[in-house]
């Protein structure tokens, strides 16, 4: 398989990062020469100086044989110019990065008419995951599943759910819901665990499930979990326009500041529910006088992941606020876990993984397909959705007769739109959706799960 | 500096040697020679220090370009000197120096031989005296990168640092794929030139030694006379394939995807075909009285020059005895050498070109003081970088050089010999003129001498910069 990616950006980096790991001869084009060093220098793969709309470039890089071209470059005009000299020159799918609010509403027209197969939109991406967190702010984290029947849910384990100590086993018995522990982060490492795991005060739990159970698992063990009612959100940027707009439909009330008085201007033409300041939100007594203390949840959406960062520690400090932080940059992930943030969204991981999810399911071989693929840690592990289409190996023998590669769990089953926590006697079927959690990398189908 | 990662590459090294040295074992037992035990008790001592290094696999595998040129550097030290062994237990080479230099004089295929008569010698040693060139000609970590799977995109940096050439450009995205092309275009072209002295009648053992010098551009030969005895048609067949030995194989590569517009216009390969048109056309003219017809002198003056200029150093006459002019530019041609990418040595065409193409641009510099102009190589501008370097490489390179012939001195030869010896070992060549021609050898230079150029062959292989860094201290500082 040959992908060529234009523009090694952070997102492009990181897709590059993640696709090298896979079968993949890949081919990266930027304009600058330095870029392409450095990125070079790390990832296996070809570099290519030039414009990536311009067809001897795309000659260059082999277009002709490529399957899937990418283009991630900061300008959403280059990246369709891209995708479309792509097509004509080759005959591969596109993947492009349109990321203006204008072009959002005409992304049906642009994806039919000009055929491109994939229009990813990283704002838009990053609004709807931060507003999935403050409809349930118990949530670090929430990924769905199996459009949205099945969430995977990561929360810090805390000194009042008194769960310390207890094995997941017991923790299931206890409260006799329908949930899966798939993966527990602590200070060490990431595990996938097994019944027997003890969990501690501090880890952090990710767990699957259908929305409902996830709801009544909370009340047990005594987590607050109510919609947040309002939103205090700092910088007024794409994102900020994107979540408004989500916030506000589903009522919740938004207050957004934002330095850039044109800006505010701008916001409160489009978004006429919401309350637009015009001030630093840095500023701890605008902060304060506009309410960051008595807020249920606050967002900073800043350019500056300093400022974010710095930000979203003082209203952990001065507030009860749910607060989720977006980061940018990428390599400092492990710093930024430890600080203990409230959640943190990282707009790059977003369009990457949606990308890969893409990709995966292009190479699938023997009629199952990655549907869905989240990361669970700094891509430490995944979690996959897989649509299985034919009989395989998997399908028709118990759970527990099969011989599953470690560190692997099958957490969840959807048949007919029912979703099953699998159990050892459950089989897989032909035209299940089966969600897999695994710290192995580049699984393409169902069959890989076993082992070899 | 990851040492795990550099032990496991050393250890591999250890225990591909070993497997190379199943070939002169089976040749051998195939000629019921009584060396076999020589070789076996390499391997074994090959294997006894590589299958503990590479038992496990290390689990930190960043890997920076400094990493990957001591990691060449000292791969290639270990070849060095495990290949040595074979030639001391069977008491080829008695003395470990000169077995030494045979050795690198081998991997770096430079083709300088200490010793006076090799037609003694056991079939099984000239074997590996040969085969060592063929293994060195693409280089033995680019083989490993073909076979072992190191994760991440840092092997390039293994690649670079063992690849000649002023900048090194992958053929397809992966590394590994990479290598492996190029050891299959190298591999198809040797078995075609094999099958081409077969025809041409020349015995299994012969063509197959002829063939290993002649694709690693090494010049070892098993007569004592070089090449002057075989037929014209395998000197025709020899001229043929070491200068297409000496060209960039991505050349073969663009030939091979079928993309002949691209390949053909290569501007180094088609400066390296001018050069060596020029050179041969210029000898045969200066050199046509001393054969029988123009014919021979034309064909004489194409071997010598695609010897001399791919650092091969097959020899079919002695052209030490030619006039003034031939002999000037056949030095002149050493310090030339092949195209970057190829399996050849010397300066590399493709950095003479640049340098004239600086120069000129230096000129135009006098003319408009504020004129800005790019350099460019096959219509692409080159950077700033690699002008800096292929600036920097030749000046180190003279330094190397001047540096080297003061101590070769000491042996009171004449400057001719002194010059051309450092610059054959440099180069990689092989013979130089006067005492160390193409009739003669480097068995009377001293031991210091020897020990100097064994370091010029390396550092000529490995374009300096790498050998170099492992005499630099800061590389062995911790921060």
């Amino acid at each position: 398989m040959h992908i060529i990616i234009v523009g090694c950006g952070k997102v492009g980096r990181t897709l590059a990062e993640q696709l090298q790991e896979e079968e993949i001869d890949l081919t990266l084009i930027d304009t600058v020469e330095k870029t392409i060093n450095d990125v070079t220098e790390d990832i296996d793969a070809m570099g290519i100086v030039g414009n990536g709309a311009s067809i001897n470039t795309l000659m260059e890089a082999g277009i002709s044989t490529a399957d899937i071209l990418i283009a991630v470059t900061a300008s959403d005009e280059l990246n369709l110019l891209c995708c479309l000299i792509a097509q004509k020159t080759g005959s591969c799918q596109t993947i492009a990065r349109v990321r203006n609010p204008i072009y959002s509403q005409e992304i049906g027209f642009i994806k039919e008419k000009l055929g491109i197969s994939m229009i990813i939109n990283p704002e838009y991406a990053a609004a709807q995951e931060i507003s999935r967190l403050l409809r349930f702010p118990a949530a670090i984290k929430i990924d769905p599943f199996s459009r949205g029947k099945v969430e995977l849910l990561k929360f810090k384990v805390l000194p009042e759910f008194h769960l310390d100590g207890m094995s997941i086993s017991r923790i299931t018995e206890k409260f006799r819901c329908d949930i899966l522990f798939c993966a527990v982060e602590n200070k060490d490492a990431l595990t996938i665990p097994g019944g027997d795991y003890i969990i501690h005060d501090g880890d952090f739990v990710s767990i699957i499930a259908t929305p409902q159970n996830t709801a009544l698992f909370f009340k047990k063990i005594g987590f607050r979990t109510n919609q947040v009612k309002n939103a205090l959100i700092i910088g007024g940027g794409t994102i900020s326009y994107y979540l408004a707009k989500t916030l506000i439909d589903t009522r919740i009330h938004v207050k957004i500041i934002e330095k850039d008085p044109n800006r505010c201007e701008f916001l409160s033409d489009l978004l006429p529910d919401a309350t637009i300041i015009n001030g630093d939100g840095t500023d701890r007594a605008l902060l304060l006088e506009e309410g960051l203390e008595t807020a249920e949840s606050f967002v900073t959406l800043t350019n500056f992941d300093e400022e974010n960062i710095f930000l979203s520690l003082f209203a952990k400090k001065s507030s009860n606020a749910k607060v989720v932080a977006k980061v940018n940059r990428l390599p400092y992930t492990d710093v930024i876990d430890d600080l203990d943030l409230g959640s943190v969204i990282y707009p790059k991981y977003i369009t990457s993984d949606s990308i890969l999810r893409y990709v995966r399911a292009m190479q699938n071989t023997i009629g199952s397909n990655v549907e869905t693929l989240y990361h669970i840690l700094d891509s430490q592990a995944e979690a996959l959705e897989f649509a299985v289409h034919d009989h395989s190996p998997v399908t028709g023998v118990p759970l527990s007769e099969l011989k599953l590669k470690k560190n692997l769990l099958i957490c969840c089953l959807t048949r007919n739109g029912s979703v099953r926590i699998p159990r050892g006697h459950d089989t897989v079927e032909v035209g299940d959706h089966v969600i897999v959690a695994t710290t192995h990398k580049g699984l393409r189908n169902i069959c890989d799960i076993l082992e070899k | 500096m990851n040492y795990r990662i550099i032990f496991y590459i050393v250890g591999w090294v250890f225990n591909l040697q070993a497997i190379f040295m199943v070939l002169p074992c089976l040749t051998a037992v195939i000629y019921g020679e009584t060396d076999l035990g020589a070789f076996l008790v390499s391997i074994v001592i090959c294997l006894a220090v590589g299958l503990p290094l590479t038992n496990k696999k290390p689990q930190n595998k960043v890997f920076y370009i400094k990493d990957g040129c001591i990691a060449v550097a000292l791969s290639w030290i270990v070849l060095s000197i495990t290949g040595a062994i074979p030639f001391i237990l069977s008491g080829a080479i008695p003395h470990p120096i000169d077995a030494i230099f045979e050795t690198v004089s081998g991997f770096t295929t430079t083709g300088s031989s200490i010793l006076t008569d090799v037609e003694i010698l056991p079939k099984s040693v000239l074997f590996w005296r040969s085969f060592t060139h063929w293994i060195g000609g693409m280089g033995v970590l680019v083989f490993l990168l073909s076979l072992l799977p190191l994760a991440g995109g840092y092997h390039m940096n293994l690649m670079r640092a063992e690849s000649p050439g002023p900048s090194v450009s992958k053929l397809v995205p992966k590394v590994q794929s990479t290598a492996k092309i190029l050891y299959t275009i190298y591999l198809g072209m040797t078995v075609l030139q094999i099958i081409l002295l077969l025809l041409g009648g020349v015995p299994v053992f012969d063509s197959l030694c002829i063939t290993f010098g002649s694709a690693g551009t090494g010049g070892f030969g098993i007569k004592n006379d070089s090449m002057a005895s075989y037929s014209t048609y395998c000197q025709v067949v020899t001229t043929v394939f070491i200068i297409l030995f000496g060209v960039n194989f991505s050349a073969y590569y663009l030939i091979l995807t079928k993309k002949f517009k691209q390949a053909f216009k290569l501007e180094e390969v088609r400066y390296y075909f001018g050069i060596i048109l020029a050179s041969v056309i210029l000898i045969a003219v200066n050199t046509r009285h001393m054969f029988s017809g123009f014919a021979e002198a034309f064909q004489q003056s194409a071997f010598q020059v695609g010897s001399i200029i791919t650092t091969t150093g097959y020899s079919s006459t002695d052209f030490n005895q030619w006039p003034a002019l031939s002999k000037t530019i056949l030095v002149l041609l050493m310090f030339v050498g092949a195209c970057a990418g190829s399996t050849g040595g010397g300066i590399k065409v493709s950095r003479v070109v640049l340098l004239c193409k600086a120069a000129r641009k230096e000129f135009q510099l006098y003319l408009h003081p504020n004129a800005v102009k790019k350099l460019k190589m096959d219509n692409k501008a080159v950077s700033h970088e690699t002008l800096r370097s292929t600036n920097i490489f030749l000046s180190v390179y003279l330094l190397i050089f001047c540096g080297s012939i003061l101590i070769v001195s000491l042996d009171n030869f004449d400057l001719v010999t002194n010059f051309t010896a450092v610059a054959a070992t440099l180069n990689n060549i092989g013979p130089g003129l006067e005492v160390a021609g193409p009739m003669g050898n480097f068995s009377s230079f001293s031991y210091l001498s020897k020990s100097v150029m064994i370091f010029d062959m390396l550092a000529g292989r490995l374009e300096i910069f790498p050998l170099l860094l492992l005499f630099f201290k800061d590389t062995w500082k911790k921060f």
